[in-house]
């Protein structure tokens, strides 16, 4: 996939979205602020898998729901192929959100329980018209039958579904309202392995039969590096790299993303390494630190981390990092992490495997040159 | 695969509420002791063996007799007839205040939880005013008010009642429209008012059922209360509740006189509870 924004300019577009919770509550009551997203900028292309990833608690949801303007953002705005949508009004949006839909984390608290299978699909094709009469339910079962169900389950209720179908269900309802972009608020995270990957290759073919974008927040790497074309890697609210998904796993140029792909369980015992991970824990986003947000927890922090804040800033191949020193703890060849220092006995092990393996070699070219 | 589509017959949703109920066997217990109520007071002139205000001097607190068969009142009346016209008044001050606090109440708690910020603000002030004053004190107030009569007492009550299902109403949609399916509606655009009925109401109604039996049991001893004190069901037209209060200072001289409007008062709530718990059970998709 080539890392081009697009020609027609992108889709979806935040510009230094800000969302703070709390704050004054009355008279007399204040609670503390929570800096949900701070100063968030990106850019989604048109028919692109954009991923969002970070740890819990980073803003990548609340993130999610600002693009689509499910949340009123504290400032910033956000476009929608060109037209700023966070100043329309509650008409205006509602016209265009069947153009932009969101499938939900929990499949087990996103379909009102209260409603047939049939009635959830069926809601956004009447609301804007896009079929009345008999013509609705062939929608349905079409649209059942795209996400991999039986049509007749229409005249059933949500409880009687397990959470794989259940999410098949909310995928049926986004689809329903023919968007062209779909916003996955962690779609795969409440479902057992082997149903993720369905899912997963689900909406990766959705994609490419009805050219939709897809947005999706996540946390597990592994979905991400699957299916998407750029990542934005979020900590405490803010974007701190911006890059093609290949040159983001092959080499992090943040920190705080080689910490997280060093994090991601290396199935061989014998390749596992020594980690740089992070000290301590995410720092609350009611008081996030002064400078690099990251600097509490990073183990390349200098006093400078402490005081002035990074930008995001473009380094190339449509890359973009907000580190002071990304370059030097490129130089220093960090993303390798250091040399692996198992405990001593795993490498007299080790070296004794290597040993064996090396002589059976020998050997085995030994015969076949005699032979 | 559409083959099999059409072979299989489509679950009809109503069929299923109605099936449920049926088999639900307190609710039948409870929707049939309520139906013979209602047939009894409906058919209080069909069914009274005596004029219910003919008084006699001869007949002062009989016991239960062929003739009266749950005896006679203080000033010679038949209870029995008594306690069927007095069927009427109970039972509609019961279910018509209650529905008044309902169509009241319920809105404005759905208003309030769903939309928050000023609005929830208003109408949670006046809500806790109204239930800073007790519920009795309230509806006397009320009824001396609006003037003495069984119409004016359902007003006084049901009003009184309201605030209780205001602030109910409101919890349950607070609770119910942080659920993602209601961020879902909005992620469709669906306007507000469809989101309330279609989305927070449906999912807000089950412990509104209950409370609303509950509350018409409270209704009819509010009503009695009324009644005592001039204000609701006007003498000598009967009401289970004005019949109550007379028969307390003969409880043991005449227990007849009490425990027979007293039983009634508890079978119809009873009733009103068991077909209320059914109603709930019966509505909800769930555990089927």
């Amino acid at each position: 996939m080539s890392g081009s924004c697009g020609d027609a300019g992108p889709i979806l577009e935040g510009s230094h979205l800000v969302k703070r919770f709390g704050g004054r509550r009355g008279l007399l009551q204040t609670e503390p602020t929570v800096h949900a997203v701070s100063d968030v900028s990106l850019a989604v292309a048109a028919g692109e898998t954009f991923a969002i990833v970070g740890e819990s608690g980073c803003g990548k949801s609340t993130l999610a729901r600002l693009l689509l303007r499910l949340i009123e953002p504290t400032e910033g705005q956000v476009f929608y192929r060109g037209r700023e949508i966070t100043s329309l009004s509650a008409g205006e949006m509602r016209a265009l959100r069947r153009e932009m839909q969101i499938v939900f984390q929990d499949p087990f608290a996103s379909l009102n329980p209260r409603m047939t299978i049939g009635a959830i699909i069926a809601e956004p094709i009447r609301l804007h018209g896009l079929a009345r009469g008999r013509a609705v339910d062939e929608r349905v079962a079409d649209l059942l039958r795209v996400v991999g169900l039986r049509p007749e389950y229409a005249d059933r209720y949500p409880h009687e579904f397990s959470g794989g179908q259940r999410q098949r269900i909310g995928i049926a309802r986004a689809l329903a309202g023919e968007p062209k972009l779909i916003i996955g608020d962690e779609p795969v995270s409440a479902l057992d392995v082997s149903v993720q990957a369905q899912v997963i290759n689900l909406l990766e073919d959705l994609k490419d039969r009805f050219g939709l974008t897809l947005v999706i927040v996540a946390h597990d790497l592994a979905v991400i590096r699957h299916m998407s074309d750029r990542v934005a890697v979020m900590y405490l609210g803010e974007v701190v790299e911006l890059s093609p998904v290949d040159p983001l796993f092959e080499t992090p140029l943040h920190p705080y993303t080689q910490a997280l792909l060093q994090a991601i369980p290396v199935p061989v015992p014998q390749s596992r390494e020594e980690h740089d991970l992070p000290r301590g824990d995410i720092p609350s986003p009611t008081a996030p630190p002064p400078g690099c947000r990251f600097h509490t927890r990073c183990p390349h922090a200098q006093a400078r981390c402490g005081e002035q804040h990074p930008p995001l800033e473009a380094v190339g191949d449509g890359r973009s990092v907000a580190c002071h020193f990304w370059r030097e703890i490129q130089a220093g060849g960090n993303p390798p992490a250091p040399a692996p220092h198992g405990s001593a006995k795993l490498a007299q092990r080790l070296e004794l495997y290597r040993a064996h393996q090396a002589r059976r070699e020998e050997e085995a070219i030994t015969t076949a040159t005699v032979e | 695969m559409s083959v099999q589509a059409e072979a299989i017959a489509p679950r009809r949703r109503f069929g299923r509420t109605v099936t449920k109920f049926f088999s639900n066997r307190s609710a039948v217990v409870g929707g049939l002791t309520v139906l013979i109520f209602v047939l009894l007071a409906v058919g209080a002139p069909v069914f009274a063996t005596h004029d219910p205000a003919q008084t006699s001097f001869t007949t002062i607190r009989h016991a239960p007799s062929p003739e009266f068969w749950l005896g006679t009142d203080e000033l010679g009346r038949d209870v029995y007839s008594r306690l069927l016209y007095g069927a009427r008044a109970s039972m509609l001050a019961g279910v018509i205040s209650v529905s008044i606090a309902l169509l009241v109440g319920v809105p404005f708690g759905l208003v309030a939880g769903f939309y928050g910020g000023w609005v929830d603000a208003a109408v949670s002030r006046v809500t806790e005013a109204m239930l800073a004053i007790p519920f009795l004190i309230l509806a006397i107030a009320l009824a001396a008010f609006l003037g003495p009569s069984l119409s004016n007492a359902m007003i006084a009550i049901g009003l009184s009642a309201t605030p209780i299902f205001v602030r109910l109403t409101r919890g349950q949609a607070l609770a119910v429209k942080t659920e993602d399916y209601v961020e879902g509606a909005r992620a469709i655009g669906l306007p507000n008012l469809l989101i309330i009925t279609r989305y927070i109401f449906p999912n807000v109604l089950p412990p509104i059922v209950v409370q609303a039996t509950i509350t018409i049991a409270t209704a009819i001893i509010a009503e009695a209360s009324l009644s005592f004190l001039g204000l609701g069901q006007q003498p000598p037209s009967p009401s289970w509740g004005s019949m109550l209060n007379t028969a307390k200072n003969f409880m043991s001289q005449a227990p007849w006189m009490s425990i027979f409007p007293g039983g009634a008062i508890f079978l119809v709530v009873l009733g009103f509870n068991l077909l209320g718990d059914g109603l709930r059970d019966a509505l909800d998709p769930r555990d089927n």
